[in-house]
């Protein structure tokens, strides 16, 4: 880990909300987020369902168009490249989705859908299914499956074949969007197990975006809690769990049922308070404020800043002001 | 073995579904016996047969399923030779169900106040209107959703998740029932959701003497919540504990590689161990223990014969030729 690969920069999207065409409101998806990805590290993302985690993933890689602010991708925003450039960027950084049932197309065969991305780059390589048959044994798959169409394999192996399609532009970059959330845990653990390998072996970087706070443990090196569009901690990964500073993050710590009876029935638990707000009209000051057992006046009026508050350690509440 | 009082106790259940590509043994021999009063965590992956089980103690098997043998026998009456008339007094009213999915579950063209009233109406007769009303205003208040005399005239997609689904327990505890069956209740909702949800149903467990029967993947929450655990793989259950000790000493091969295969928070890990190989098809399921193919303690027994589900020690029940004690 050197220089940053990737710095966000007050990135900020909104949706705009439409009545009869007229636009009534705006979701505040992502709402002025600031970090940086070191080369080599994988970044954990989590969230509840709707903090604007997938939103986030698909700006940084120019799927979406910010309504402000920049993502800086090797010294250079993402948004101003063009042509050949934009192509490069293209393939350097990839993405692999939740469900490996939709972002397979059931007309082409493995091969076909290996060789796609091979094409569309005019990468040269001496023999392309040599080259193919390589990518599936990286990912425990073998020569046998190439001509077989996705619906001839099984959720696990649907979503290898989507981490070969990766792996076939040999990317810097891969944003990894709940990979593993439609697998049961046994083929959850493979995968897993398998995106570290490769990261080791190819130097990869990651963005693992995760509902799952174990999952994202087990695979992060610095983990940032996103709410309402606003990321509220950011931390080494067992420094956030032995340690949570942020009163959402301590929230959804203590409600995570953890697989050891004794453990998770000693342990405090702060119980969870009222519902996520909407992102149209997200409370003002701190966005948590309804739901703190903390909150002062000053929530309510003042939105606290990501703050470094500890070494590495960030979080945005006026606890630690 | 001294034994509590059994309000159900499933025996040797068979349940095929009849394709056109073969037929799916899909249960293929389940005992189990819930006690009244406890919290039991039916747990397994996937296609296992965890719902089905559940389906069919309710005799909601959907065709080409049948129920091929087996006795399901709830408070010493075997459902399965019930006629169909004393069975419709049943579901809903003694044994509740409630599905994972509470968007499905809900009629998006009534209100959900109605949805509730409508369980009550139809198990019971000469129940005044405005009597059915508190009632259902005073259920929105058990399963603690916040202004519910509101709530009540409101239609499902007015709710969030986490709230229809305290709609559908309210559908479901209206009656009272003895026994619960929570199938996957939290699976679509977020953490602190599922720690609200968790929250209602233990309490209303408490007030109401209910049974319950959680069916789950997740075992963080079998860990939380359950007092004995069930481990089904493949049709079978192949492993029953009280909930300390099955995590505390897995004995089944396949439950210690399941939570040897999940991340624990409370652990610095580098690598996870997966259980080698995939569930195995069940038109054609492996003979002899079917989970012999990914086990690597493996003999030729396994590969020929069924291991029976037998108490090794008190209160642990184990179906697996390395506990054969000879």
């Amino acid at each position: 880990m050197e220089a940053p690969l990737i710095q966000v920069k007050d990135l900020v999207k909104y949706f705009p909300v439409k009545k009869l065409f007229i636009t009534v409101g705006q979701v505040h998806a992502v709402d002025g987020v600031s970090f940086e990805i070191m080369r080599g590290e994988t970044f954990g993302l989590v969230g509840e369902s709707g903090s604007g985690k997938t939103t986030l993933g698909r700006l940084m890689l120019r799927l979406l168009t910010p309504t402000s602010g920049d993502v800086v991708y090797n010294g250079r925003s993402i948004f101003e490249l063009e042509g050949g450039e934009l192509k490069e960027f293209r393939r350097r950084a990839q993405i692999v989705f939740q469900d490996p049932y939709t972002s397979l197309n059931p007309r082409m065969t493995i091969y076909d859908i290996l060789s796609e991305p091979i094409n569309v780059h005019k990468i040269r390589i001496p023999d392309k299914r040599e080259y193919i048959v390589k990518l599936l044994e990286t990912v425990g798959l073998g020569e046998e499956h190439l001509y077989r169409y996705p619906h001839e394999f099984s959720g696990g192996q649907k979503q290898r074949i989507a981490i070969a399609r990766v792996l076939a532009l040999r990317p810097e970059f891969t944003v990894l969007d709940e990979p593993t959330s439609a697998l049961d845990v046994s083929v959850q653990a493979q995968i897993l197990n398998m995106l570290k390998e490769l990261q080791s072996e190819f130097k990869f970087t990651y963005l693992f975006i995760s509902h799952d706070l174990s999952v994202v443990k087990f695979m992060s090196h610095r983990i940032a809690v996103m709410y309402v569009g606003k990321i509220i901690e950011v931390a080494p990964s067992d420094d956030l769990f032995s340690e949570p500073l942020h009163p959402y993050t301590q929230m959804l710590l203590s409600a995570l049922p953890v697989p050891d009876p004794k453990y998770t029935r000693s342990k405090q638990i702060i119980k969870p308070r009222g519902q996520v707000p909407s992102a149209i009209s997200p409370p003002p000051g701190c966005r948590f404020h309804p739901r703190c057992p903390f909150a002062r006046e000053k929530c309510k009026a003042e939105e606290p800043e990501l703050r470094e508050v500890k070494p590495s350690r960030l979080v945005a509440c006026h606890l630690y002001s | 073995m001294s034994r509590r009082d059994e309000i159900l106790r499933i025996e040797d259940l068979y349940v095929h579904f009849y394709t056109y590509a073969g037929v799916v043994k899909a249960i293929d021999g389940v005992n189990m016996s819930v006690l009244r009063g406890e919290t039991y965590g039916l747990v397994g992956e996937t296609g296992c047969g965890k719902s089905v089980t559940m389906r069919a103690v309710l005799r909601l098997i959907p065709p080409p399923g049948r129920i091929v043998k087996g006795r399901v026998i709830f408070n010493g009456v075997n459902l399965l030779e019930l006629p169909e008339e004393e069975m419709r007094k049943i579901r809903g009213a003694k044994i509740a169900y409630i599905v994972q999915d509470p968007t499905a579950a809900l009629d998006p063209l009534y209100t959900s106040g109605f949805q509730v009233a409508e369980t009550i109406l139809a198990h019971e007769e000469n129940v005044g209107k405005k009597s059915v009303w508190e009632r259902v205003v005073s259920l929105f208040k058990s399963v603690l959703i916040p202004d519910a005399e509101r709530r009540v005239k409101q239609y499902p997609h007015e709710f969030s998740g986490g709230m229809r689904q305290r709609v559908v327990i309210a559908c479901a505890i209206s009656e009272k029932p003895e026994l619960l069956i929570a199938d996957e209740p939290t699976t679509s909702v977020d953490v602190t959701v599922q720690a609200q949800i968790l929250e209602v149903l233990e309490d209303l467990k408490k007030t109401q003497e209910m049974t319950m029967i959680l069916v789950t993947h997740n075992l963080g929450l079998v860990a939380q919540i359950c007092d004995r655990v069930g481990v089904m793989y493949a049709g079978s259950i192949v492993e029953v504990s009280d909930v300390f000790r099955l995590f505390e000493e897995p004995l089944h091969p396949y439950t210690r590689g399941l939570l040897n295969a999940i991340p624990h928070v409370t652990r610095t890990q580098f690598r996870l161990e997966p259980i080698p190989g995939t569930i195995p098809d069940l038109i054609n399921p492996p003979p002899g223990c079917r989970f012999h193919p990914r086990c690597k303690h493996a003999t030729g027994i396994c590969k020929r014969e069924k291991p029976k589900l037998r108490e090794i020690e008190p209160g642990r029940f184990v179906a697996c030729h390395l506990y054969r004690g000879d």
